[in-house]
């Protein structure tokens, strides 16, 4: 049982942890200071929402958030590779629309932890749900106004879709052992939750001209992997990136 | 290390990656006027101002640029424009003339007193 909490746990706090990282790195870079402040917010609510998460295991006597986050063995992350990737060239069309994709399933997510028959996890996930209430708000109001607005944008929104698309949908591959905490009542099956991620994006996107099949099996089956420990080709890096400070001083008191 | 972020790079910029773009002057998004109400039923209070291309997502940036640190219960955004103002100038227009202390909440303090003197001095005829 230990072995599967840790799992789903570790599944949800790595998503959070990375995405965080990611927007994180748009800090001073951000299109207008307004909005530079605004994702910078939403980036430390996602490092939030992982440590919450890695709490729950530290609370069962397992190691501290720091070591889950700065001292694991690559393959030992549960991430989906939607948030190992990098920034590229900096287009923020990219990063918008993986902030949408990615708070979209979020949003279905959470919803449906509040009411997991895991009472940390339920009562986490309605902690989570304020905050989440906005980064859906911000993501989708942006995505809605630049669909609608000039061929540049519309452009650069197509090829971020293209992008990242298959990523997406391979946010909801099946977890390790899933039937089993199905049946216990933890989360939905991630076929599920997908299922009601498009019901929730297919309305949005398609007015907008975004909105397309799902990826052939040719384009998802490279990604899958990514919840038993397959890390992809961007991991190393931004680990490598991603622990620079602390394991700088691994003894320190941060 | 060698880093995607453009930040870890700043020493050498890739100046070949920046496109300088003209804009006429004051070319920005519109601002718009923030207010913060901190209770409910209690009044909304100026907070600032801030740029946004539309009142939506002015309700939306406003919320981390000035909700972040402090109570609120509601957002208020108004266009900057839609405010109208009296100049400074004319600040005189606040000035009044003569002593208008009676207005003012010290013009109530001896209310009671004046009063019960005003029924000592009505007794005798009743």
């Amino acid at each position: 049982m230990l072995e599967n909490l840790q799992t789903l746990i570790l599944a949800l706090a790595d998503d959070d942890l990375f995405m965080g990282h990611r927007h994180a790195e748009w800090i001073g870079l951000g299109p207008i200071l307004e909005e530079d402040i605004a994702f910078a917010s939403i980036a430390q609510d996602e490092t939030g929402h992982a440590q919450a998460y890695y709490q729950i295991l530290t609370d069962l006597g397992l190691p501290s958030p720091d070591e889950w986050a700065f001292r694991r063995q690559p393959q030992d992350f549960r991430c989906a590779h939607l948030v190992e990737l990098p920034n590229f060239d900096y287009d923020y069309a990219i990063a918008l629309l993986r902030h949408f994709l990615y708070d979209a399933a979020e949003k279905v997510r959470l919803q449906a932890l509040t009411q997991s028959t895991y009472e940390p996890l339920s009562l986490l996930a309605r902690r989570l749900q304020s905050e989440e209430k906005y980064h859906w708000l911000h993501a989708r109001t942006w995505i809605e106004r630049l669909g609608r607005s000039t061929e540049e944008a519309h452009q650069r929104l197509l090829a971020a879709r293209d992008l990242l698309w298959p990523y997406a949908w391979a946010l909801f591959e099946p977890l390790p052992n899933e039937p089993e905490m199905v049946s216990a009542g933890w989360v939905p099956p991630s076929q599920t939750l997908r299922e009601e991620w498009v019901t929730l994006i297919q309305p949005i996107l398609e007015p907008i001209g975004l909105w397309k099949e799902p990826p052939a099996p040719a384009e998802l089956t490279p990604l899958l992997g990514a919840r038993h420990g397959h890390r992809s080709p961007y991991f190393e890096q931004l680990y490598a990136e991603f622990t620079e400070v602390s394991a700088s001083e691994p003894e320190a008191d941060w | 290390m060698n880093s995607l972020d453009p930040r870890i790079q700043r020493a050498e910029p890739r100046l070949s990656r920046i496109t300088e773009v003209q804009l006429p002057p004051l070319d920005h998004w519109p601002t718009y006027e923030v207010f913060v109400q901190r209770t409910r039923g209690g009044h909304a209070q100026h907070v600032g101002s801030l740029h946004a291309p539309d009142p939506d997502l002015a309700l939306i940036l406003a919320k981390e640029q000035y909700a972040r640190r402090s109570q609120c219960v509601s957002l208020w955004v108004v266009p900057t424009e839609a405010i109208l103002w009296t100049s400074a100038e004319d600040e005189d227009l606040f000035h009044p003339a003569t002593d208008k202390s009676y207005r003012e909440p010290q013009g109530y303090l001896h209310t009671r007193e004046r009063l019960e003197k005003y029924r000592d001095r009505l007794k005798p005829l009743s």
